[in-house]
Order: structure tokens, then sequence, then C-alpha cells
């Protein structure tokens, strides 16, 4: 049975209709929608066990710890971390981003150079802005290939002695290319660079196995693989971790405090200050069991398939183009296109009169979409619930589309 | 939750500014020029403004920007060409929605005061 057989009566939202139509959510790789187990664990949470974690001596307190200690155990596992500790909680992606930029930060002296790329999202070029601008540090970016491929040459060519962070997307958010993590972390390393690995378009849709990656750190969020909003989580070697000065504080990630200093708690809590996002960690654990009992395999090749037919059938239709890398090249979950004549914007509207959802404008990716030559596009991306039906529906919309306006 | 009773997305007048705005172009002596970009989704949108005498002589505009935005910069041209330069600067949404003839959603709202608060600038306001 396909995946989207098996999956998506576990989704209530997919019932839903929207202006007239079932709705077709082709928007994922913004934001997933969650199945039923993941809405369940999380109001049973509230409704049974909520209690602050960590300092709580009553049963409550110590049902809401468990919980939360549980799901690190389930994320450490899911991406083959070495150690539980190697996971720390964070807000989402783009928190994580902002904490390693703050605390990598720190270590940055005048004319060290960050490198990122031309693919990467706001969230992994802003920070990287700010901590640069704060110590008088250079971010400089790898360019593309024309197949909007990583110039795996001016690589070689950047990485250089002063290099002292390399940060870059897993996939991208808008070409869905998937980047070589593993190679590009062995060429940082050799140049002395530490590795940020932006991993949102990644951890929901491809087996992760952070020993195979050899990256230093590695960032996702929950919200984009059927998981809650508000929880998101940073990997990082032991030892990366270990090196790295906590840039936030508060409780929790103390182990003793005096007026003019304290001392660290131990990893991973040393980097997570205040209050967890509890029920969310909750979330995040149901979600990884969901998609751990179809098994990240099949979700590849379930996704991998849908963005093929996607670019075959966007590519067919005259006036679309599709940006990214050609059909014959693997991408991720995601399928950016233009219609001629058409502003992305009235794209995605003119398509959800129909029920359709896909997500319009620069997607974060404003580099990114002068490279593209375009202001924005529109952009059809799936998951777990996503069928060839609605891929064949969004075709059809689209074929139709330049004599809506 | 119906659906029905629901207006058309894009009114007729939408459709005919976007297919053939009647302001789009670059104006010579232009006395006043400004561009700005709608954050949400990188439009951009540049408005020209010859002020004679206190009043506006000519408005143009120019850019790259979706149906909504692109109708509400033609009308606004239109509706500021004549106009003193402090009634123009006053110029609002409602104004410009009530020649639309749309209903804008929210989320599109700002495509339609993009090109207001742009007009704001080159007017020096």
């Amino acid at each position: 049975m396909r995946l989207d057989e098996q999956t998506r009566r576990d989704f209530p939202i997919l019932e839903r209709i929207v202006n007239g139509h079932p709705l077709v959510y082709l928007d994922s790789a913004a934001s997933s929608q969650k199945p039923r187990t993941v809405i369940e664990a999380m109001s049973q949470y509230y409704a049974r066990s909520h209690a602050n974690v960590h300092r709580s001596i009553h049963t409550l307190g110590e049902e809401a710890t468990e919980l939360y200690e549980a799901a690190r155990d389930r994320v450490h596992r899911f991406i083959g971390a070495a150690s539980r500790e190697e996971v720390v909680f964070t807000r989402g992606t783009t928190d994580g981003i902002n904490l390693l930029a703050e605390a990598l930060g720190r270590t940055l002296g005048p004319g060290d150079e960050i490198l990122i790329t031309e693919l990467e999202h706001h969230s992994n070029i802003v920070p990287w802005q700010m901590a640069a601008r704060d110590r008088g540090a250079i971010v400089r970016a790898v360019p593309l290939t024309r197949e909007g491929l990583l110039d795996l040459d001016a690589v070689d060519r950047l990485l250089g002695p002063r290099t002292r962070v390399f940060a870059f997307a897993h996939v991208s958010n808008v070409l869905g290319t998937i980047t070589p993590v593993a190679r590009l972390a062995e060429r940082a390393r050799r140049a002395g660079a530490v590795t940020v690995v932006d991993g949102a378009q990644a951890a929901p849709h491809l087996p992760l196995d952070m020993s195979a990656l050899q990256c230093d750190f590695y960032v996702f969020s929950a919200h984009k693989m059927l998981g809650p909003t508000g929880i998101g989580v940073l990997w990082g070697r032991r030892a990366a971790l270990e090196a790295l000065e906590p840039a936030r504080g508060g409780g929790e990630m103390i182990k003793e405090v005096w007026i003019d200093r304290a001392r660290w708690n131990d990893l991973p809590w040393r980097f997570e200050p205040g209050t967890p996002p509890i029920a969310e960690a909750v979330g995040l654990m149901a979600a990884v069991e969901y998609l751990e009992k179809l098994g990240m395999e099949q979700v590849a090749e379930h996704e991998r398939t849908l963005a093929r037919q996607t670019v075959e059938q966007l590519g067919a239709i005259p006036g679309v183009t599709v940006f990214g890398p050609p059909a014959t090249v693997e991408r991720g979950a995601v399928v950016a296109f233009g219609v001629e004549g058409l502003h992305p914007h009235d794209v995605a509207a003119l398509l959800d009169e129909q029920g359709i959802a896909v997500r319009a404008g620069h997607h974060c990716a404003q580099p990114l979409m002068r490279w593209c030559g375009v202001v924005g596009t529109a952009r059809a991306s799936f998951s777990v619930y996503s069928s060839p039906e609605e891929v064949s529906l969004l075709s059809h919309a689209v074929a139709s589309l330049r004599s809506h306006l | 939750m119906t659906p029905a009773a629901r207006p058309a997305l894009y009114s007729d007048t939408i459709r005919e500014r976007w297919r053939r705005p009647r302001f789009r172009g670059e104006l010579a002596g232009a006395t006043g020029v400004a561009e700005d970009v709608n954050p949400l989704c990188g439009d951009r949108v540049r408005m020209m403004v010859r002020v004679d005498d206190g009043s506006i002589a000519a408005a143009r505009f120019a850019g790259d920007s979706c149906a909504i935005c692109t109708a509400s910069a033609d009308v606004v041209a239109e509706l500021v060409e004549g106009r003193a330069a402090p009634a123009a600067a006053a110029l609002g949404a409602e104004d410009v929605l009530a020649v639309l003839q749309a209903d804008i959603r929210p989320s599109r709202l700002r495509c339609l005061t993009l090109p207001i608060s742009v007009l704001q600038q080159a007017l020096g306001r």
C-alpha cells in the first residue's frame, strides 16, 4: 500500500473542505500537518501529567520530567546520535542557529570568516551576519552551479585558514538540492572550521545518521516533521558541545550560582535555560514514533516519487518553469516553479480557490531568488500523506491558470 | 464552514488594471521618487511624482509585483494626479479599495498598501 493510503486517515485536518474543494495541502515544507497521535499525546500530557520539569519533587513533576527526557532518548535514537547528552532541545531551527551563532560568534576575531552558501534560508544567513558584525568577521558564500547544486570547487577555494564556521543547509527549501554533508564536513574539518548544518528540510524526509554525516552541529524543527511548533533539536558532537560556551543564561543551565559567577550544568541542560517546551517535546516524541513506524527509507522513497512526478508534470506545461536540479538528480520534497506572466502570489491565490495550498514568495531565501532571477516562486512540497492524485490536481490546476487572470 | 457566496478573488477592476495598467512607466522630470519592497514576498514598487506648484501634475509607477499590488499602484497614481500634495499623501487603503471594488483578504492587504506608503515616501512624508 502506498504511504499516503496508509497515513491519510491519521491526519484529521485533511478532511477539511477549503473553498468548496477537499484540501490539497502542498505546503508541508513550511509546516507539516499533525497525525492524531501527536495531537492526543500533547492533549493527554496537559490533561494528566503537566508540571514543571527537573525541579519538582512531586508525582506530576516526575512524570513530566520522565516524558521530557524520554523524548530526548527517542530523538537520540532517531538521528543516530552517539549519546543522549548530544541532543539539546531548542525552540526550532532558527533558534538553534541563533544559539550557535551567538556562542560561536564570541570566539571570532576581526578578519575571521564564516562560510555559508547561496541557497540558504534567511535563518542560516542573518544570524551569521549579526555574529560577524559584532566581531569584525566576514561572511562569504559558496556559489551554485547552473543546475542549482553547490559548486564544490568553490568550496575548496573558499575554505581558507581564516574560515572558522561553515554553515549550510542539508536540503534547500526552494530548489530541493541535497548537499553532500559528509564530504563538506570533511573538507571543513581539514580547514579547521566548525560545521553547522541546517537540517530543517532534511529531518522530516530523509533517514538521518549523525555519525555518518560527520558534521559538528545539526539543527532542525519538530513542526516540519509532523510534530508541534515551538520545539526543535540542536544536535552537537559531544566534543563540539563541550567546547561551546553557553551564550544564554537562566535556571536549569547551571549547577551553582553566586552573585558574581556561576558554574554550568552538564550537557545537554547547559544549553536549555528556562522552562523548556515540555508538551512540545511530548508531541515531538509521538511524531518520531509515527515516522519510525512508517520507516524513513519508505518516507524518503514516497516523497522522491512525488517530487519527480511534480517536476515532470509541471515541466511539461507550456509557460511553466521548474527551478532546481533536473528530474534525474535526487532532490528533497520540494518543487519551486513559476508561471509565465503570473506573479507567484497570484498563482498561490488562484490555486487556493481550488483548495490547493502552495507557498508563494521568496521563501525566506532572497539571495537564492536573485540567483534564480525572480522576485519569488510558487512552491509545492510534500509529506507522508501527500498523494500522486494531489500532484495531478496541482498540475491540472496550474495548466489552466493563465486563463484565470 | 460554508464556501457559499464568497466574492471572486480578483475583481474585474483588478484584472483589468493588472492586464492593462494605465500609469505604468517612467516619469520624466519627476520631483519625487521612492521605492520599497514588501517583506512578505519581495515585491518591489517605485512611485514617481512630478509636483508642480504644490499639486501633483503627474504620477507613474514601476516595479515587479502581483496583480493586487500592480492594480493598487495604478489606482494610486490615477487618484493622486491633480491633487494637492498634502491631500495625495493622505490617501488611504479605503480610497483604493473603493475603486478596486474588491474584498482583499488580510494576508494580501500589504500588497494593496505598499504603493500607498511608497507614494508617501515619494512625497517626502
